[in-house]
């Protein structure tokens, strides 16, 4: 399943493109001699070409066993080993899907590869009775029902694990789930009784049963509404609505708007919520419970829903309460599945390059002037992130296979260590200072800033299509002359590097042009030379900061793109948009080398971990994910936030993530265990910015409550205790500690924090656009 | 169909609704004939896509950081949809959406433009300024800049967000729309932006739930600046800057009684720079008169050890300035004037307290009190020892009433000569002369208690100074009514500063001063002045001050705040006197500007004051 990637991206109406399935290509083994070299071949799109693997690997003998190949082999097990059986009915799926539309090589060759011949066949029959019995007939829809109703048969086994991610058969392959369905009238009769049963339980067990009311509902209008029952369903929604949980108002909000079947159609976000089952975790006593009722019920109806459409994740021990089940609940698609954050994430950070420091004289006498103490405690932490010791929870060095270090990102890091030296060091006691970077007359609406690591340039995305970049040193921006004037420079002089550049042009601000919608994220690379920008108009553009000028575009979303990062060693980078995926680029690559598929919605924000093996979205769907570079599996999954997530920051040691969304909350994620420790409260509005400080005592958090915050992640890290039972049970206790954690509250004038930097001495840059209303 | 009509019914309660009959209509308009079974299932459709496009556009709203949803953002949710897209509405500005009243019909105006008009208009419209990015250190070490541009202070950061939005719109009521306003000398050239700042010190300093601490250090400091520096504003003679020094100066005195305990040493190093400001004659003539202020404000014994021995070295100067009657020094002398009446005050003040102690002394603190003397004799008794320099407080009663007088009608009752203080007095009429008696005589009356000795010839001659003729000033102070036909603006005679407890005599005093400043000539205290006013401030005064509940309606919750607070703290009888005791925020504010207590002309000042105290003080 790991080894391509699902059609899922939406076939846009307007262009005929052809999607197939992503052979999973090898990373490239030495990226960074082709850097910058991105006039690669033309950018048609040639879905044939696409589909064969584009074998590369010519020194990738370290990339771990299964991708060594750059051929499709058996595919690693998701979590907790997922049946292959399963793996093998979504291939079938694939496989009539590329037939259907005429790929016949790319059916040949992935039914070769995965050597599906033989198993064809007999897959179909393991279907649970259910549907017609020729094998790989030529109608796609009634083998992929087939599949479906075969998938859906699982649930009899409810304890054994479904695999993460659920492929998206055909619609009306989906939808016809719904057909088999009960007396219309009696689903109030149905949905009320169960409704008084949960409600006479015991309290422990009713917060859990409660969990049912919102994917049941759900369900039983989509019924009902799938089968022309437009009043029946509008009455229903009237009756249960006023009983789901307030964070689920949005989504309720689009149900009541949606009573056709013709509707039902269109709307990708219901579909997906019928496909992916909505997961709900139950111990087992209440589970218990709920079942022996609706069997003396004979509530069929609804146990029918239950059996097909939820995946309930049973476990033994005393029920949750309710502030346990609202914490992580709250998602489009239910909870966490257990076992599916349990796969190793290797968190740790990449073993710094070892570089040779020269000590500069001018620096240390400066420091002993500063003072003795200090001088010491600064040195100890420079030692401290220098640690030559291979953490052992870090990826192989090679896991990824990253550019090597040309002699300026060498220049560069001793330049980060010096700086390191004189970092300010953070903490409750010791408030970083703010600087706040206003965006004055930003008519066209500031969409999007960045930073440089450095934080000698800023970067801005405007709705009216532009990127602006500033610098943010006395240091203009100048650009690289012609080529005719470059011609006449003596090469051998020791000021090459200053001679080309043509003073003429110097500003203080420079605007790109290209984008033909507004512009949703920047990212500068790492090393300060390309410029990322991911716009409205569907594609992703590179600039050169040398000539201010577009390199590349990179086309494949076709959809508004919402956010796009650099890896933190330059080279990938990431983007994801409204097409509901996350894709891996390389600079060098016109297409996509990974897509992260999985999130029910939008993906709004995407973020590459220190150690640039992992990347992490946000979705609209509330949920996070966390996705191997590797192999392009979704590691964790975390589900909690009540609304759609639009920033996300990992810790700089790799350990933790933050996240913040609509609702205000900022939640902090332990990577390694899979569990959510903490929760921030405060925020009135949007949190458009997260950042820990370059130590990571302090997390900042910017929202469009015009305020930054300060939180004392140390001190919720510490607080939390992940022992090993509530790893093993993901049940956490949040303390509401956000009063505690709070460490300040400072506001800005009328100025929405868009974004948030620290510098390498841990000063906080904010950044944002002055609202003169 | 009826269950349909139900349904839609139904439906009309929960989203707007594109009704069939406009489908229909629409159709028409473009010239297909619609069934009506056709249109409503169009119309049903219609509405479902606007309820998913609207659905969708809000999600450029979020990703483009906005709380406000725009046209563009439904254009591009339409755009993705494969729709066409609306035009002609994306101006940033709402548009006006009108109902026609014959038929439930709404509509976005759409005015006609006058294309010729509008292409030969002269006033083009200036291009949008470049964006542009600024920077600035919001918070140092997590605290806030004390010049915060575009923040707020730290302080406020621990409020809760009532108070927040409370703090915000008191700092938008103060500060205008104009950031910049927390420097006090960046708007030195505002007399009303400083006059704001004052009297946001004011409520600072008055409200009891609010510990200031180190910041009375600061806000000593930018009072100062108010009293002593030769602001921007002093420079044009209309402005009323004088008013401004007073107000400050009464400010200061009151932050001193009330919070000089918080700082050590404030005490003198206030005196010591008011001694510095005074003593140096390159200074323009108006700091001295704050420097004469701030003495005077800050109580008798101030004046005693600044003023008095500097007053010999001083008067040559000034002497000089009055005796200069050129035209071209006519704005100097006009202000030293100024000076002069304010020393005048100061002084006078100071000889009736000293020998208003003396007498007291001698008496036994006021045993012999008569049941029938006023609060703010009573009070003088049972604190005097309470705060460091007490008098002050306890004179002010006089003090207005007296400089009223003195002002309307100068009193020749010179010949009084003190026991206790000869020798000061002596000298200081050598300075005066004529003019200085004034005082002892119109005030010692009030003061009750007369002493045996000294009281006995006031006694006397209170008689004469309530039939005072206004000849006898004329007379007697011939420089003062010369310069004021120079200029208005110079209020030469000793015009106090508000003393405020004693505001019952100030009432009429208030409407006196109005009168006068509004007529052009200085004859305000001859010819000009109303007999009526004159003679009712001489009436009123003694009755005005006892007997609350007869006096006008507004003026006299004032008095019971004053004396209230006074019993209980000295300090706290300036307070009393601006601070308006809730009762007074329900009077009308015009009213209530007749009350204001105020040093020198006040005109249109004194409204303004009150407004903006009004603005600040309901909220508290």
């Amino acid at each position: 399943m790991c080894l391509w990637c699902r059609i899922r991206q939406k076939i846009p109406k307007k262009k005929k493109t052809y999607y197939a399935a992503h052979v999973m290509t090898p990373l490239l083994s030495a990226p960074g001699k082709k850097m910058a070299a991105v006039q690669d071949a033309p950018m048609e799109l040639d879905a044939e070409k696409e589909t064969k693997p584009e074998i590369l690997s010519d020194g990738t003998s370290n990339l771990s066993g299964n991708t060594a190949s750059g051929t499709l082999s058996s595919p690693p097990l998701t979590a907790g080993g997922a049946p292959k059986q399963e793996d093998q009915q979504t291939l079938i799926a694939v496989l009539q899907f590329l037939r259907r539309n005429k790929l016949t090589e790319s059916v040949e060759i992935l039914r070769r590869e995965a050597c599906l011949e033989d198993q064809e066949d007999s897959q179909t029959l393991d279907g649970s009775g259910g549907g017609k019995g020729d094998g790989d007939g030529g109608d796609a829809n009634s083998l992929l029902s087939r599949v479906s109703i075969a998938s859906a048969a699982a649930p009899q086994s409810t304890l054994t694990p479904i695999p993460v991610k659920n492929d998206q058969p055909d619609v009306s392959v989906v939808l016809s789930a719904y057909s088999q369905q009960g007396d219309p009238s009696l689903y109030q009769v149905y949905y009320s009784s169960l409704k008084n049963f949960i409600e006479s339980v015991l309290d422990c067990h009713r917060a859990e049963l409660s969990q049912l009311f919102y994917p049941l509902f759900v369900h039983m209008y989509l019924e009902l509404v799938y089968n022309n029952h437009e009043n029946k369903a509008k009455a229903f929604f009237e009756k249960f609505s006023g009983d789901q949980e307030c964070y689920y108002q949005d989504d309720l909000r689009i149900l009541c708007g949606l009573t056709k079947k013709e509707h039902l159609k269109g709307n990708e976000a219901l579909l997906d919520f019928r496909t992916s089952r909505f997961v709900l975790r139950i111990s087992r006593d209440s589970y218990q419970l709920l079942k022996r009722h609706l069997q003396e019920r004979h509530n069929n109806q609804i146990w029918n829903i239950i059996q097909e459409h939820l995946y309930i994740d049973i476990f033994d021990g005393m029920p949750r309460s309710k502030s346990q089940i609202d914490s992580m609940s709250g998602s489009f698609a239910g909870e966490t599945r257990r076992e599916v954050n349990k796969a190793k994430v290797f968190y740790g950070l990449l073993k710094e390059p070892e570089i040779e420091v020269p000590l500069d004289d001018e620096d240390d006498e400066a420091e002993n002037e500063e003072g003795k103490p200090k001088k010491k405690k600064t040195k100890k932490d420079s030692m401290g992130s220098k640690s030559k010791k291979q953490d052992p929870n870090a990826p192989q060095q090679n896991r990824i296979p990253l550019p090597e270090l040309k002699d300026s990102d060498k220049l560069d890091k001793i330049m980060y260590m010096k700086e390191s030296t004189k970092r300010i060091r953070l903490g409750p006691e010791n408030l970083p200072s703010i600087c706040f970077y206003s965006f004055l007359n930003a008519y066209q609406g500031l969409t999007a800033v960045d930073f440089t690591d450095d934080s000698s340039l800023l970067a801005g995305g405007f709705a009216d299509s532009t990127v602006r970049v500033w610098s943010a040193t006395p240091k203009k921006l100048r650009k690289v002359k012609s080529a005719a004037e470059l011609n006449l420079i003596d090469k051998e002089s020791d000021d090459v590097l200053e001679r080309i550049m043509d003073e003429k042009t110097a500003s203080e601000s420079k605007n790109l042009y290209g984008h033909s919608g507004p512009v949703y994220g920047v990212s500068f690379s790492p090393d300060r030379n390309y410029l990322l920008s991911s716009s409205e108009d569907g594609t992703v553009r590179l600039w050169s900061l040398q000539t201010f000028t577009c390199l590349v575009g990179y086309k494949g979303h076709n959809y508004p793109v919402w956010d796009t990062h650099f890896s933190p060693f330059g080279y990938y980078f990431v983007s994801g948009g409204h097409d509901r995926v996350a894709r891996l680029w390389a600079t060098d690559h016109y297409q996509p080398l990974r897509i992260f598929a999985g999130h029910l919605a939008d993906v709004t924000c995407t973020r590459f971990h220190p150690n640039s093996n992992y990347v992490v979205t946000g979705s609209t769907d509330r949920t996070i994910r966390l996705w191997d570079v590797l192999n392009g599996n979704c590691v964790r999954f975390f589900t909690g936030h009540k609304g759609p997530i639009h920033s996300l920051a990992f810790s700089p040691n790799g350990k933790f993530l933050a996240s913040g969304s609509t609702d205000g909350r900022v939640l902090l994620w332990d990577i390694g265990h899979g569990l959510m420790i903490g929760e921030l409260k405060g925020h009135t509005d949007t949190i458009y910015a997260l950042k820990f400080s370059r130590d990571g005592e302090i997390l900042a958090s910017g929202s469009m409550d015009n305020t930054v915050r300060l939180w004392d992640s140390m001190k919720a890290f510490d607080d939390m205790e992940t022992d090993d039972f509530t790893a093993a049970t993901g049940h956490i206790h949040l303390p509401d500690n956000s009063q505690e954690l709070l460490l300040g509250m400072y506001h800005s004038k009328s100025t929405p924090v868009t974004h948030l930097h620290f510098t390498r001495r841990n000063l906080l840059l904010a950044a944002g656009a002055y609202n003169s209303q | 169909s009826s269950s349909q009509s139900g349904m839609t019914e139904r439906e009309e309660r929960r989203f707007a609704e594109v009704p069939r009959e406009s489908i229909k209509l629409m159709a028409e308009s473009s010239g297909v004939e619609l069934s009506e079974e056709v249109a409503a299932l169009l119309a049903e459709d219609v509405c479902y896509r606007l309820r998913e496009a609207t659905q969708n556009s809000s999600q450029f709203m979020r990703h483009a950081k906005r709380r406000k949803l725009s046209v563009e953002d439904l254009n591009r949710a339409l755009r993705w949809s494969n729709t066409e897209t609306i035009c002609g509405y994306g101006a940033q500005d709402a548009l006006p959406f009108r109902p026609l009243k014959e038929g439930e019909l709404f509509f976005v105006e759409d005015r006609e433009i006058n294309l010729v008009e509008l292409a030969l208009a002269t006033n083009i419209p200036k291009g949008c300024a470049e964006t542009m990015v600024r920077v600035h250190v919001s918070y140092l070490d997590g605290k806030g800049n004390l010049e915060p541009q575009g923040t707020v202070p730290t302080a406020v950061q621990s409020l809760s967000e009532d108070l927040l939005k409370y703090y915000q719109q008191i700092t938008r009521a103060i500060l205008g729309e104009d950031p910049h306003l927390m420097k006090v000398k960046s708007v030195s050239h505002d007399l009303d932006q400083l006059n704001r700042l004052l009297h946001m010190v004011k409520s600072l300093v008055q409200n009891p739930y609010l510990y200031l601490g180190s910041y009375v250090r600061s806000l000593v400091s930018s009072v100062m600046y108010c009293i002593l520096e030769p602001l921007a504003a002093s420079i044009n003679p209309l402005n009323d800057h004088w008013t401004l020094r007073d107000y400050a100066a009464l400010l200061l005195s009151h932050i001193f009684w009330t919070h000089g305990d918080l700082v050590s040493g404030l005490y003198h190093q206030i005196l010591l720079s008011l001694q510095k400001v005074l003593s140096d004659p390159v200074r323009p003539l108006c700091s001295h008169y704050g420097a004469v202020v701030g003495l005077h404000a800050l109580g008798w014994k101030a004046v005693e050890r600044v003023l008095y021995p500097h007053l010999p070295a001083y008067w040559a100067n000034l002497q000089a300035v009055l005796d200069d009657y050129s035209v071209s020094n006519a704005q100097v002398k006009a202000d030293g004037h100024k000076v002069y009446g304010a020393i005048l005050v100061a002084v006078e003040r100071l000889l009736k307290m000293k020998a208003l102690s003396l007498t007291l002394a001698a008496e036994g603190s006021g045993a012999g009190l008569p049941g029938t003397t006023t609060g703010a004799v009573s009070f003088r008794e049972n604190s005097p020892g309470l705060s460091p320099p007490p008098e002050p407080l306890s004179e002010p009663p006089l003090g207005i009433a007296s400089h009223l007088q003195a002002g309307g009608a100068g009193c020749p009752w010179e010949e009084w000569t003190p026991v206790s203080l000869p020798a000061m007095y002596c000298e200081l009429y050598s300075f005066f002369g004529d003019s200085l008696a004034v005082r002892f005589s119109t005030g010692l009356p009030l003061g009750g208690v007369p002493p045996p000795g000294p009281c006995q010839p006031l006694e006397g001659r209170k008689e004469p100074a309530s039939s005072a003729p206004n000849l006898e000033n004329t007379r007697k102070m011939p420089q003062l009514t010369a310069s004021m036909n120079i200029s208005p603006r110079q209020d030469g005679s000793p015009r106090m500063e508000p003393q405020p407890p004693s505001l019952a005599a100030t009432v009429p005093g208030r409407s006196l001063a109005r009168s006068s400043s509004s007529s052009v000539s200085r004859s305000r205290s001859s010819s000009s002045r109303p007999g009526r006013s004159t003679s009712q401030s001489r009436d009123i005064f003694p009755k005005a001050r006892f007997p609350l509940p007869q006096a006008g309606p507004p003026a006299f919750s004032f008095i019971i705040g004053g004396r209230q607070m006074g019993r209980r703290c000295q300090g706290r009888r300036f307070q009393t006197s601006f601070s308006p005791t809730p009762p007074l925020t329900t009077h009308p504010p015009r009213a209530y500007a007749h009350k204001l207590p105020v040093i020198g002309r006040v005109s249109k000042p004194v409204r303004r004051w009150t407004c903006s105290h009004y603005s600040l003080h309901l909220p508290l």
